[in-house]
């Protein structure tokens, strides 16, 4: 007996007997003899005082440090709060929303989420998310190259190298090129997305913030795509929208990026949650759950997973895009943080990240050691250029128990002197002036 | 009383659910090029204002908890809750990806143990835990197909095979890899037609998508022929392992014949699908398929475990770091409960729970494939065809019964299928009662099937109209607004 399975001798014997067999063996008895297998290599099972014991020894092994990196992961604030709603077992332990009249819960959650996605990103239509940033991103790659009929398809430089990766793969099996747009001064340049546009081209992914922590002017841009009917495709972090223009602002068509950035929790790099969100005219052509709004028999308002055509259940081979289960349960955590931060909040909380980011950079600027890369505006992530061996002041960092700025010359090594920090709200002056002082010491 | 609020409909102007720290650290500006002028349209609600709100939209949510759930190729087993609160461990979920790796090796043994754990109950080499679910488990380990064929200089093999009763995201994911899909045609027990097969297999097919025990419940007895022939004819064998219960300790996929396949893990191994996912879907490949592993990859070493991605062969990155690791805490700590001396078990007793209730049920239920199923089985709808009523109106009447319906029309080759898997997890007292609701509904549909069609009765809301909602697509809470 085990304490998931309830099955008694009895019950077995009375079960068995209303099949018609004599023995549980039986039921595989069709197994060809050669395949049946000998004993697992696997532990024996351990009690719950054993698993406990088992993780915290595993959890001494484990050292959390307190980030001054971001690199695509954020160490924003979460609310308790969250925690405990969304582990409810109404949310946590239920299936997809196919049986709606029992579901009204998740779907609902699902259109919340929608529609707030829509306010920050100005977009008009939002799916009910995607894996992460990266694959979203891929995932708009696909949309704009199936919508215009294409194989060829722009990336900035200063677009997450992650990203980039991610984006270059999916694109490698299914045969689309995936062309560099060079970077000028740390931005995307205007002028190669001109030289490189033409109508063979599906459209120009970007990223705001960039790889840098710029964030970018993409005044023309929609111009220089829509004289070629080109896609604009932006990867921006929802949680500066409240300050920054929204991707509609700019004429994107499809708005991705992960969702992490509200208050997930940075859990070595997942759950977290690629959101994507188009407009009108492209909704049919995105992938993923939608749900809409309608009425019941009685003319109750009501939610339902809509636009299934899409989706792979009913489409199979022609469908828009594989993807099935998501990550739904992080969909209604974002929900949650946007209800709780609310108008004032995310735009408050990420005015401090805005702020404090900007006390380190000018901090830091006044150690010999360090230097601007870049002239540009940025937001919680900058990057500079430095003296220092790099290895070592993230050594020393370490042993102090901070987590030290991306070496840039991690995806690229002619950025050797590079690198890149990230400041939230929850870096505070005190731990922003002790990490100075630290920095302030090497040479 | 039924709550059907908006969190917006209760947002009360200058209200706030936070608190930020003081800061004496100088505000600066945005600037004004770059400025959003206005302001998101979020709520404006108390912390107690969300707390209610979202209790109070759970209470119109069915979860395990409350019931039984046989949902079919899902496997709703019960989601222990020592899982959840290791994976919420602060050592762990509070870890940065780009850690030094001497800061995360609790976490990489995670990662690590749980691959090789798979590995060896599956018969597979190494398993890469970075995809998140099981369809991207189907596009990283067709990715690995084609790279498989394309090192070799082999273009030509442009084809996947699919059975017709495959799970919607095998020809899809074979769609967004490049390939074009054909389906192969199932014998009348849903096995595949070994004559259909040879008949497609020549040297343009790239692999074939298997599920075995197949969608309709039925182990594939042939499968070591099926494997002879595919790789005879140079193709790689996937398996569709996104429910793995009936095979746990009795029989592996890499046993039979397969070189890659993805496993849900939270399908078999009891992590919680929260309403959609997050999901996990590590992808396990033979020996000769593991440089073709998507980046990065753990390895365990001398010194330790390492991060690894620069093999030549490799498909490429596929998450932005190593996929939903916290979910893959869960069923680690779900595989160390068990432990080899109790993993059989799941096996059979989730195959006696489908066997019985599928006996229990047959006079009632039209039962298209006799014999001995694995974990889980499919009706053809009522017996009795003469009432009108259909499997859609069954399972809304089963809502009535505070039971989960089973998964409905699918798969697609059983037209008014009813697919029922009830987890090891399941009481006989639990299964007893499904089986008396079940012959409750079959007998309703006789005697007065304007009842079963009129269903569901007792839930928050009556059935929908869907159509409506295609029709005139309100996506988000500003449409609402400008209706
Ligand atoms: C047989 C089968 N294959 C593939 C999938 C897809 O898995 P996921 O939803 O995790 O992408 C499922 C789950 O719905 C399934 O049942």
């Amino acid at each position: 007996m085990h304490k998931y399975m309830p099955h008694t001798h009895d019950d077995v014997r009375a079960m068995l007997d209303r099949i018609g067999v004599e023995k549980l063996e039986d039921l595989f008895s069709e197994i060809p003899k050669t395949l049946v297998h000998k004993e697992l290599d696997i532990p024996n099972s351990m009690s719950e005082i054993e698993l406990r014991e088992h993780f915290a020894s595993l959890a001494k092994q484990n050292t959390p440090l307190i980030p001054f990196m971001g690199a695509g992961a954020y160490d924003h604030y979460t609310p308790s709060v969250i925690r405990h709603l969304i582990e409810r077992q109404e949310f946590l332990t239920a299936y997809t929303p196919y049986q709606p009249e029992i579901a009204q819960g998740t779907l609902q959650y699902i259109f919340e989420y929608q529609s707030m996605i829509c306010q920050l990103t100005g977009m008009d239509v939002s799916n009910a998310s995607m894996y992460d940033g990266a694959t979203a991103t891929a995932e708009a790659m696909f949309m704009a190259t199936g919508v215009r009929r294409s194989k060829k398809i722009l990336i900035s430089a200063t677009v997450n190298p992650n990203i980039q990766e991610v984006v270059k793969t999916y694109a490698l099996y299914r045969d689309i090129e995936v062309i560099t747009v060079n970077e000028e001064d740390g931005q995307t340049s205007l002028d190669e997305v001109k030289a490189l546009m033409d109508k063979d081209v599906a459209g120009l992914i970007v990223q705001n913030p960039n790889l840098y922590g710029i964030t970018e002017d993409f005044t023309g841009f929609k111009d220089a795509l829509d004289e070629h009917k080109g896609l604009f495709i932006m990867n921006h972090d929802p949680s500066l929208l409240a300050h920054l223009k929204t991707p509609a602002s700019w004429g994107v068509d499809i708005a991705v990026g992960d969702a992490q950035t509200l208050g997930v929790p940075l859990s070595y790099g997942g759950p977290y949650i690629g959101y994507m969100a188009t407009t009108t005219k492209l909704m049919r052509k995105m992938p993923g759950r939608i749900c809409g709004v309608t009425k019941d028999q009685d003319g109750k308002r009501a939610f339902v997973l809509t636009l299934q055509a899409r989706e792979q259940h009913i489409r199979r081979e022609k469908a828009n895009s594989n993807i099935c289960s998501n990550q739904s349960l992080l969909a209604l955590f974002v929900t949650i943080y946007m209800a709780l931060m609310g108008k004032k909040g995310v735009y408050e909380a990420q005015q401090m990240s805005h702020d404090h980011a900007h006390y380190l950079h000018d901090k830091l600027l006044e150690l010999p050691t360090f230097e601007p890369a870049f002239d540009k505006p940025f937001f919680k992530e900058f990057t500079l250029k430095t003296t220092l061996d790099v290895d070592k002041m993230n050594d020393v960092l370490k042993e102090h128990g901070y987590l030290g700025p991306l070496p840039q010359k991690r995806f690229d090594e002619a950025k050797a002197d590079l690198v890149t920090f990230a400041v939230t709200e929850k870096r505070s002056k005190a731990q922003m002036d002790a990490f100075v002082d630290i920095v302030r010491g090497l040479s | 009383m039924y709550y059907d609020k908006l969190i917006f409909e209760i947002s009360t102007e200058g209200r706030k659910g936070y608190s930020l720290p003081k800061t004496e650290i100088e505000r600066r500006e945005v600037p004004d090029h770059l400025r959003r002028p206005d302001c998101p349209g979020l709520p404006e609600v108390s912390e107690l204002d969300v707390v209610r709100h979202y209790t109070n939209v759970s209470f119109k949510n069915f979860g395990i908890e409350k019931g039984f759930y046989p949902l079919g190729s899902c496997t709703m087993k019960y989601n222990p809750k020592i899982n959840q609160d290791m994976a919420n461990l602060p050592e762990f979920a509070g870890l940065h990806p780009y850690q030094p790796l001497d800061t995360v090796q609790g976490m990489l043994h995670v990662y690590y143990e749980t691959q090789r754990m798979l590995s060896e109950i599956s018969g597979l080499d190494t398993f890469t835990l970075n995809p998140y679910a099981g369809a991207h488990g189907e596009h990283i380990g067709l990715m690995i197909i084609k790279a498989y064929h394309r090192s070799r200089g082999d273009e030509k093999r442009t084809k996947i095979i699919v059975p017709d009763s495959a799970h919607g995201t095998n020809p899809a994911s074979a769609t967004v890899t490049g390939f074009e899909s054909v389906e192969v045609k199932s014998n009348a027990d849903g096995t595949v037609n070994l004559e259909d097969l040879k008949s497609v297999l020549d040297d343009t097919v790239a692999g074939i998508m298997l599920t075995n025990p197949n969608t309709v419940g039925i182990f594939e007895k042939d499968i070591l022929e099926i494997a002879k022939l595919v790789h005879q004819a140079g193709g790689l064998l996937y398996y569709d392992g996104a429910n793995l219960n009936p095979l746990l300790g009795f029989a592996r996929p890499g046993d039979m014949g397969f070189d890659i396949m993805h496993i849900n893990l939270h399908k078999t191994f009891s992590t919680p699908h929260g309403g959609g996912g997050p999901g996990s879907g590590p992808v396990g490949v033979t020996k000769a398929l593991v440089p073709f592993l998507p980046k990065p990859v753990v390895k365990k070493t001398s010194d330790g475990y390492s991060l690894d991605g620069e093999t030549d062969l490799t498909i490429g990155q596929v998450s932005h770091f190593v996929g939903n690791i916290g979910v893959a805490m869960k069923a680690y700590a779900y595989m160390l409960t068990i432990g080899k001396d109790n993993i059989t078990d799941i096996a059979r007793f989730s195959t006696l729970n489908a066997n019985y209730i599928k006996e229990s049920l047959k006079d009632d239920f039209l039962l298209p494939i006799e014999g001995i199923c694995k974990h889980e089985f499919v009706f053809d709808g009522l017996k009795d065809k003469s009432t009108g009523v259909t499997t859609l109106d069954v399972a809304k009447r089963l809502l009535d019964f505070d039971m989960h319906p089973p998964t409905v029309y699918f798969p697609l080759v059983v037209k008014e299928s009813i697919m029922v898997e009830p987890p090891e997890t399941e009481s006989k007292q639990t299964i007893d009662k499904f089986i008396e609701v079940m012959k409750a509904i079959a007998k309703e549909a006789k005697e007065d099937p304007d009842k079963v069609k009129g269903a569901p009765y007792n839930t928050v809301v009556k059935r929908l109209d869907e159509a409506l909602a295609a029709r005139k697509p309100i996506v988000k809470y500003k449409d609402l607004l400008s209706e």
